[in-house]
């Protein structure tokens, strides 16, 4: 049939055919490594770097220099990234007493500091619900913007009390208690209960994870590596306190904010499309400090030890104190226990 | 020739022979695909912001679109079953289409997927020996690995019935035969693992009920096959595919039969959280009434008429065998079960969120763009597949009746 | 000669004992001293102390004193007193003869600095909870040393309940990007 139709024709048709085909060979072959560039995003050694768990000693020491010098280049702050691992024998544990929490909201404002989350898109590893007493603690009357006119940027004083918490003190002093926002806590007829990521013995967002970017550490933390997360947020799905958070943009921290006592694992600034959580102040913790909520929070209500450690005063409240725990029917098995110290 | 560059060379002078309708829609296609990598590259710059999703409703539009696409790869492979027990003729057009229409639809899937991650640089990180999947107890290391396995053997079969057949050649059955009877229970596996990675998530009481894995079965047998009906009917006229109308009215009664178990799954689940009336029942609620200014009861309600108006017009044989109403079957049931298990499943799953939270979520014009993108995608995968599809199917008949001895038509 | 060198050595001692001993003025509230008194291995932080008041002394004479138990209508107007108004007043737990100190049931005289023995004598409950860290604040080293908050630190003992104070701001809102069916009020 083809030899029926005039040369014109034909030559034409294969002039169309081929000319389509070379231009998308052409477009694909250019595009193609910037496509890879635009990926990867420039930074190749990022690219090829292998999970935490495989890395050797070696290796783990050249990407801890990478992230300080990234740091560097980004914010114009020296910064140490410590990759200290677990001690033997310890087992975090948290407890909150609820009949002390006034939801003031210091320690979700102390924790974005110290673990140096992204303040525009707000990101908060702390969220303080208020319920209504009558009610007990129902999610469905849980309600986290009360006293919502307060918010936005920190004042002066309450920029001070996160500096030096012992500023605070003594707590009944007239700036804190007259004047200021109409709205105080606690508010009448309402309790609190600040919630966190409950670094679960039976996590379920280390069960879903597809490529093990989460896991539990000896000393129950349960940490995620940002540089192997892939953004999948199953891991949001499944967790049942809603404690981790995901980085929708690229997370700005002001270099001035910036906290410079790093953990790999930790409050290392993240990268866009990742996710993130409360790590216990890994940073913190594991150099025998306490998490910052806990220095932070005016009336003491949060409690952090070693639960290994029959004198620590986990173990005396899991003795002596009425302890629950959040959605206790899933079985997750959370180290964050809710106490009435009263 | 190098019989592979032949094929290769045949299949693109037929991509690019046609009337001003194919012309036509290819260009609308290639419009959304463009329109759909510009919308993404902004995705990709700015990051997932640019959706609607956020920490409270943290899977949305582009996993909907997922789990509805894995019910219709699942469904065009299964067609497979009835064909043989039927005995239909054209079986070896009807698998091979079958199996065109679920390869388009998986590559859809594992596009939506791309663009719904954070981080696709990181994509090898899912892979074995490449990455660290996380075997056995991930449930989406499994979905990509079905998945992909599903895909290399739909693409497979079909590549070896195309170049048989271009070649003259008649498929050999010992090959041909194991990989088709694999592929349909990898069907069912393909769908299965999804509904357990919504099924095992105990933070979610909505997906964490047994009945979803059956209840994805059957929407999806009920969906899937319904593009495959409208297609033979073009692909009849357009191209001399010779099906006859009772397997045609055949695949919708099995539709109709499938729908029924949908809709009685379906109820079963709404019966036990409207009766039992734990706290459960708010996310039943969110798709049925609509809790704190979510919509999705807007679109659910249209969606449970369609499936029960295409129920009745698969059922009764007098609007089963009229072609303008069994279209309309299929149109319908398409959007109800688009629906149901889309929007259907992911925002009443996530809202309230886990701490009681209802943030309405509502699908962003860089979410409507790039879907369209990729649905644009696979309909021109799918459009370039059927087209070379019937003229080698031709080929071959003509050139096995040449072998014979009788005379070409 | 003995009679006249050993009160020398005496009251030296005693001096030594004083200048030791004695609350320093002019501390600020964040320093911890290290040398002060541990009581039952529990190292305090100092007492919120206003230098408007303390040491009591400067106006209060060793020594002297009017046990009449009575409104006080010339000084200490300001204070607000709600802590058993009923049964108690100043020098129920104030130390009548040095108000520099506070005195236990028993009669012994303690600082500032070991206020919470006075306020766990009746809170016992409460005062056995804060000892072993689970009542009140500690903050340090969860590991090793810690450093205790005094319960006015907290609590105002002349009105002990905790008034509400300014909360920190709320959270943001989550706000999306709906398109065609976003809703009007948002």
């Amino acid at each position: 049939m083809k030899k029926n139709l005039p040369r014109r024709v034909l030559a034409r048709r294969k002039f169309l055919k081929d000319s389509v085909v070379s231009a998308a060979g052409i477009a694909a072959g250019l595009s193609l490594p910037g496509v890879l560039a635009g990926c990867i995003g420039g930074d190749l050694d990022a690219f090829l770097q292998k999970h935490f768990l495989e890395l050797t000693p070696a290796e783990l020491e050249k990407v801890v220099r990478r992230i300080e010098k990234d740091n560097l280049k980004k914010f114009g702050k020296t910064t140490t990234v410590s990759a200290k691992p677990a001690t033997p024998g310890v087992s975090f544990a948290y407890a909150l007493d609820l009949s002390r929490c006034i939801g003031c909201r210091r320690c979700v404002h102390a924790c974005v500091k110290e673990n140096n989350q992204s303040r525009d898109p707000e990101i908060q590893w702390i969220r303080v619900l208020e319920f209504p007493k009558e009610k007990g603690i129902d999610f469905s009357e849980a309600n986290p913007y009360y006293c919502a006119p307060s918010a936005g940027p920190l004042s002066d004083e309450q920029k001070e009390i996160l500096a030096n918490p012992e500023s605070q003190y003594p707590l009944y002093k007239k700036s804190e208690t007259e004047g200021g926002s109409a709205c105080k806590v606690p508010r009448t007829d309402h309790f609190y209960v600040p919630i966190q990521c409950q670094q679960c013995e039976d996590p379920p967002c280390v069960k879903v994870c597809p490529v093990r970017a989460t896991w539990k550490e000896s000393d129950g933390i349960v940490v995620v590596d940002y540089n192997w997360c892939i953004g999948c947020r199953y891991c949001m799905a499944a967790c049942p306190y809603g404690a981790r958070h995901f980085n929708w943009a690229e997370p700005k921290v002001a270099p001035d904010d910036l906290n410079p006592d790093m953990h790999y694992l930790g409050n290392r600034p993240r990268y866009r499309g990742v996710v993130e959580k409360c790590t216990f102040c890994i940073q913190r913790t594991r150099n025998g400090r306490y998490p910052a909520c806990v220095e932070i929070c005016p009336v003491g209500a949060r409690k952090f030890g070693n639960l290994l450690d029959p004198k620590s005063e986990i173990r005396s409240i899991l003795e002596h104190k009425r302890v629950l725990i959040l959605k206790n029917d899933l079985a997750t098995h959370p180290k964050f226990f809710y106490f009435y110290g009263l | 020739m190098n019989p592979i560059v032949n094929f290769v060379k045949t299949c693109t002078s037929i991509w690019l022979r046609g009337n001003k309708y194919y012309w036509g829609w290819m260009i609308f296609l290639v419009l959304l695909i463009i329109s759909g990598i510009a919308a993404y590259s902004n995705q990709v710059v700015h990051g997932l912001i640019q959706t609607s999703m956020r920490d409270q409703v943290s899977w949305g539009f582009y996993i909907g679109n997922f789990t509805f696409l894995v019910g219709v790869a699942a469904a065009a492979v299964m067609l497979v079953i009835p064909a043989y027990v039927y005995h239909w003729e054209p079986i070896k057009e009807v698998v091979l289409l079958g199996e065109m229409l679920a390869i388009s639809a998986i590559v859809m899937c594992m596009l939506f997927v791309t663009v719904d991650i954070g981080r696709p640089d990181r994509m090898l990180h899912l892979f074995p020996f490449l990455g660290r999947p996380n075997f056995p107890n991930s449930l989406l290391s499994w979905d990509v690995l079905v998945l992909s396995l599903y895909f290399l053997l739909n693409l497979i079969i079909v590549l070896y019935i195309l170049f048989t057949s271009f070649s003259g050649r008649h498929y050999n059955p010992k090959i041909l035969i194991p990989l088709v009877l694999i592929s349909i229970p990898s069907a069912i596996s393909i769908h299965t693992v999804t509904a357990f990675l919504y099924d095992g998530v105990v933070a979610r009481p909505f997906w964490n009920a047994s009945i979803l894995a059956p209840r994805f079965l059957a929407s999806a047998f009920c969906s899937g096959p319904a593009i495959l009906i409208i297609l033979f009917q073009i692909l009849r006229k357009v191209a001399g595919l010779k099906i006859k109308n009772e397997a045609l009215a055949k695949i919708a009664e099995l539709m109709a039969y499938a729908m029924f178990v949908n809709l009685f799954l379906f109820g079963a689940e709404m019966f036990k959280e409207f009766y039992s009336h734990t706290e459960h029942v708010i996310y039943a609620k969110v798709l049925l009434f609509g809790v704190g200014g979510t919509k999705v009861h807007y679109f659910m309600w249209p969606a449970l008429i369609a499936s029960f108006v295409a129920f009745i017009l698969f059922l009764l044989p007098k609007t089963r065998n009229n072609f303008y109403t069994m279209n309309i079957g299929c149109l319908l049931i398409w959007f109800g079960v688009y629906t149901e298990k889309g929007m259907g499943l992911v925002i009443p799953g996530l809202t309230p969120d886990t701490l009681g939270e209802i943030y309405v979520y509502s699908p962003s014009l860089t979410e409507f763009r790039v879907a369209a993108g990729i649905f644009s995608i696979g309909f021109l995968v799918f459009t370039l597949l059927v087209k070379i599809a019937m003229p080698i199917m031709n080929m071959s008949e003509t050139n096995s009746r040449k072998k014979i001895g009788h005379t070409n038509t | 000669m003995k009679q006249v060198v050993a009160p020398f050595f005496v009251a030296f001692g005693l001096f030594l004992l004083v200048i030791c001993g004695a609350p320093r003025c002019g501390d600020s509230a964040n320093v911890t001293p290290p040398e002060s008194p541990v009581y039952e291995g529990i190292r305090t932080l100092a007492p919120p102390l206003s230098p408007d008041y303390f040491p009591c002394t400067t106006c209060h004479e060793l020594g002297k004193t009017n046990n009449q138990r009575r409104q006080l209508k010339d000084e200490h107007t300001s204070i607000v007193f709600d802590h058993d108004e009923k049964n108690r007043w100043c020098l129920d737990c104030h130390a009548p003869l040095d108000r520099d100190k506070l005195h236990l049931a028993s009669g012994e005289l303690i600082g500032f600095d070991q206020s919470y023995r006075l306020c766990g004598q009746c809170h016992g409950p409460t005062y056995r909870d804060w000892k072993v860290g689970v009542h009140g604040k500690r903050t340090g080293m969860w590991n090793g040393r810690k450093n205790y908050f005094l319960c006015v630190h907290c609590h105002d003992p002349h009105s002990p309940s905790i008034k509400p104070i300014n909360p920190f701001p709320a959270p943001a809102m989550p706000v999306g990007k709906p398109f065609l069916f976003g809703s009007k009020n948002k």
